[in-house]
């Protein structure tokens, strides 16, 4: 896996292929701010996340950038093209797979995946397409009698089967069981390994850790963090929890600590847990929530 | 700003033409039409459905006097005949865009390159074939079952064809300009369906047209059903019965008056009001 730009704050090289570029990009909704001064670059072939709460403004973001909405001030370059003037041609190399929808009901897989294939001018084979996010089981099934991750799935198909090559997901798993989540992850890995450049905005920590090259951390309009997964995780800056029956510590030598504890107890600690901070808690600090309630399964106790 | 080194689009681009594509749009739209069980009973068969009830019921009776000669299936199937032409333009289309702009068909197209002249000539296919349809079995239904005859002079064709082609074009824009009142696609049939029937009963369509009261003709008159039945009726009615109109003549040049200004109307207000997207959503 190829990492791009570890250093959150350095601005891709000109040379590189930019896919997306944002300066300055503001989004305002009578007197709310969704969007407050975005600066970010996505280059060619990168699996993008954009993570955060509900509400960081993750979805104004992408349908800024998808064209579906105009941003109140900045430069915004999709593709080499202001999004907000997109022409038929732009559109035809952009796929974009919008929060959940219960449209086109009556229609089944099949004929909703050709007929979008028409609207392009070099469309992958509508048959394979349905294969590709596993649903030639179904292909006949109308979308109205279809599961949410089947539902989410014919979405993907609309989205990719104009072969474009660059793919806007807004939180394209929410509400999948975690078997669905992990083979549309796959189905996500084999696009990028087409060429497709991905744009994903999810809530799940381990979506971004586990598909993306680069993450942007939002809150509240505005990128908190802008890493790879595991420059993100190297904040933790070594340090680690250490609580036993007794008592609680943070310190960068648990080592150290837990062999005095055992000399102290004589033996066995009682209930010694000893934790490096999550890629979640420096998640949650960044977006402002302390990590109190860490939840059973990152806890790592050793006894 | 910086412009990415293979961010140009390449000219050679070739892009689905709009016709083309119009015609895809018309095949699908007619498969979700005809799957639609709803479009079906209320736009497809009502008017069937009512020819049927209302010639059964006033079997036998003629209106106006007596030695008129003109049946009331006679007399009614011409403002059924407009009726399905409103159904099937105005409802259908004010109905079924107000629900794609709110479920998120319409976003979704739009994030495409389909044209959105493509869109709308599929609205436009669809409405012109279900039309079509739709008038031969009212038609079959009302010479077979109740013996309603044909016009034979070229004339009344001639005339059947204009409003019928004024007619559906005139309820379609107005469709779309109308699918931006309802506020959500949930109540779209309850905003459009009470607005077409209450126009049904003004507009000579169930009852006898001069047998409303003045005032009623006088709001009626202001809409195109009451003059799309109106020109319709001076097709399937033999030229005498022009006296049963309030006026004591076919008045088709007024029919196509109405109906152009309401099509100008339309047009103008759907350009402005049409939306992709639903109103609360930014």
């Amino acid at each position: 896996m190829t990492t791009h730009g570890t250093a959150p704050t350095t601005p891709l090289g000109a040379d590189r292929d930019l896919v997306v570029s944002v300066r300055g990009l503001r989004k305002e909704y009578g007197a709310t701010t969704a969007v407050d001064g975005l600066d970010l670059d996505v280059g060619r072939g990168e699996i993008f996340a954009m993570l955060g709460p509900n509400g960081a403004g993750k979805t104004t973001t992408t349908e800024i950038l998808a064209g579906h909405r105009r941003a109140t001030t900045g430069d915004v370059s999709v593709l080499g093209l202001d999004p907000a003037r997109a022409s038929r041609a732009w559109r035809s190399r952009v796929g974009v797979v919008l929060q959940s929808t219960n449209d086109l009901a009556e229609l089944s897989i099949r004929e909703l995946v050709h007929q979008f294939a028409r609207y392009y001018p070099d469309p992958r084979d509508p048959d394979d397409v349905v294969e590709m996010v596993g649903l030639g089981e179904q292909s006949g099934s109308r979308a109205r009698s279809l599961s949410g991750g089947q539902r989410r799935r014919l979405d993907v198909a609309l989205g990719v089967v104009g072969r474009p090559e660059l793919l806007f997901l807004d939180e394209p798993t929410t509400g999948f069981d975690p078997q669905a989540r992990r083979s549309f992850w796959e189905l996500l890995r084999e696009l990028r390994a087409t060429g497709t450049t991905i744009w994903l905005t999810t809530h799940y920590l381990d979506e971004a850790d586990a598909l993306a090259d680069r993450v942007a951390v939002m809150r509240a309009g505005s990128i908190v963090a802008l890493d790879s997964p595991a420059g993100l995780r190297a904040r933790t800056h070594g340090r680690a929890v250490v609580r036993w029956d007794g008592g609680e510590a943070t310190t960068a030598s648990p080592t150290t600590l837990v062999q005095d504890l055992a000399a102290r107890y004589q033996g066995e600690v009682p209930a010694l847990e000893v934790r490096r901070p999550s890629l979640e808690d420096v998640y949650l600090e960044l977006i402002g929530q302390t990590p109190d309630a860490v939840p059973e399964s990152t806890t790592a106790a050793q006894a | 700003m910086s412009t990415p080194r293979t961010s140009s689009i390449s000219p050679d681009v070739r892009l689905p033409g709009t016709a083309r594509l119009g015609l895809a749009r018309t095949s699908l739209e007619l498969l979700t039409f005809v799957r639609e069980r709803d479009a079906m009973i209320f736009i497809f068969a009502y008017p069937l459905i009512m020819m049927a009830i209302f010639a059964t019921v006033f079997d036998g009776q003629v209106a106006g006097p007596p030695d008129s000669g003109v049946s009331f299936a006679q007399y009614f199937v011409a403002g059924i005949a407009a009726t399905g032409i409103m159904l099937t333009s105005f409802q259908t289309l004010a109905t079924s865009i107000a629900v794609e702009r709110d479920d998120g068909t319409l976003r979704r197209l739009r994030t495409t390159p389909l044209p959105p002249t493509a869109y709308f000539l599929g609205k436009v296919g669809q409405v012109m074939v279900v039309t079509v349809v739709q008038m031969a079995a009212l038609i079959a239904l009302a010479t077979t079952a109740f013996d309603v005859p044909l016009p034979n002079e070229p004339g009344d064709w001639l005339t059947f064809g204009w409003v019928l082609v004024l007619g559906t074009a005139t309820g379609t824009v107005l469709g779309v300009a109308f699918s931006s009142v309802p506020r959500s696609g949930r109540s779209a049939t309850a905003v459009v369906a009470p607005l077409v029937l209450a126009l049904q009963f003004i507009s000579g369509v169930f009852f006898p047209f001069y047998q409303l009261p003045g005032w009623m003709q006088d709001v009626a008159s202001i809409f195109p059903l009451k003059w799309m039945a109106q020109g319709l009726r001076s097709v399937f009615l033999p030229d005498e019965a022009a006296a049963l109109e309030v006026g004591g003549t076919w008045d088709n040049g007024v029919t196509a008056a109405v109906l152009g200004a309401w099509l100008v109307v339309g047009l103008l207000v759907g350009v402005r009001t049409f939306r992709w997207r639903r109103r609360d959503d930014g």
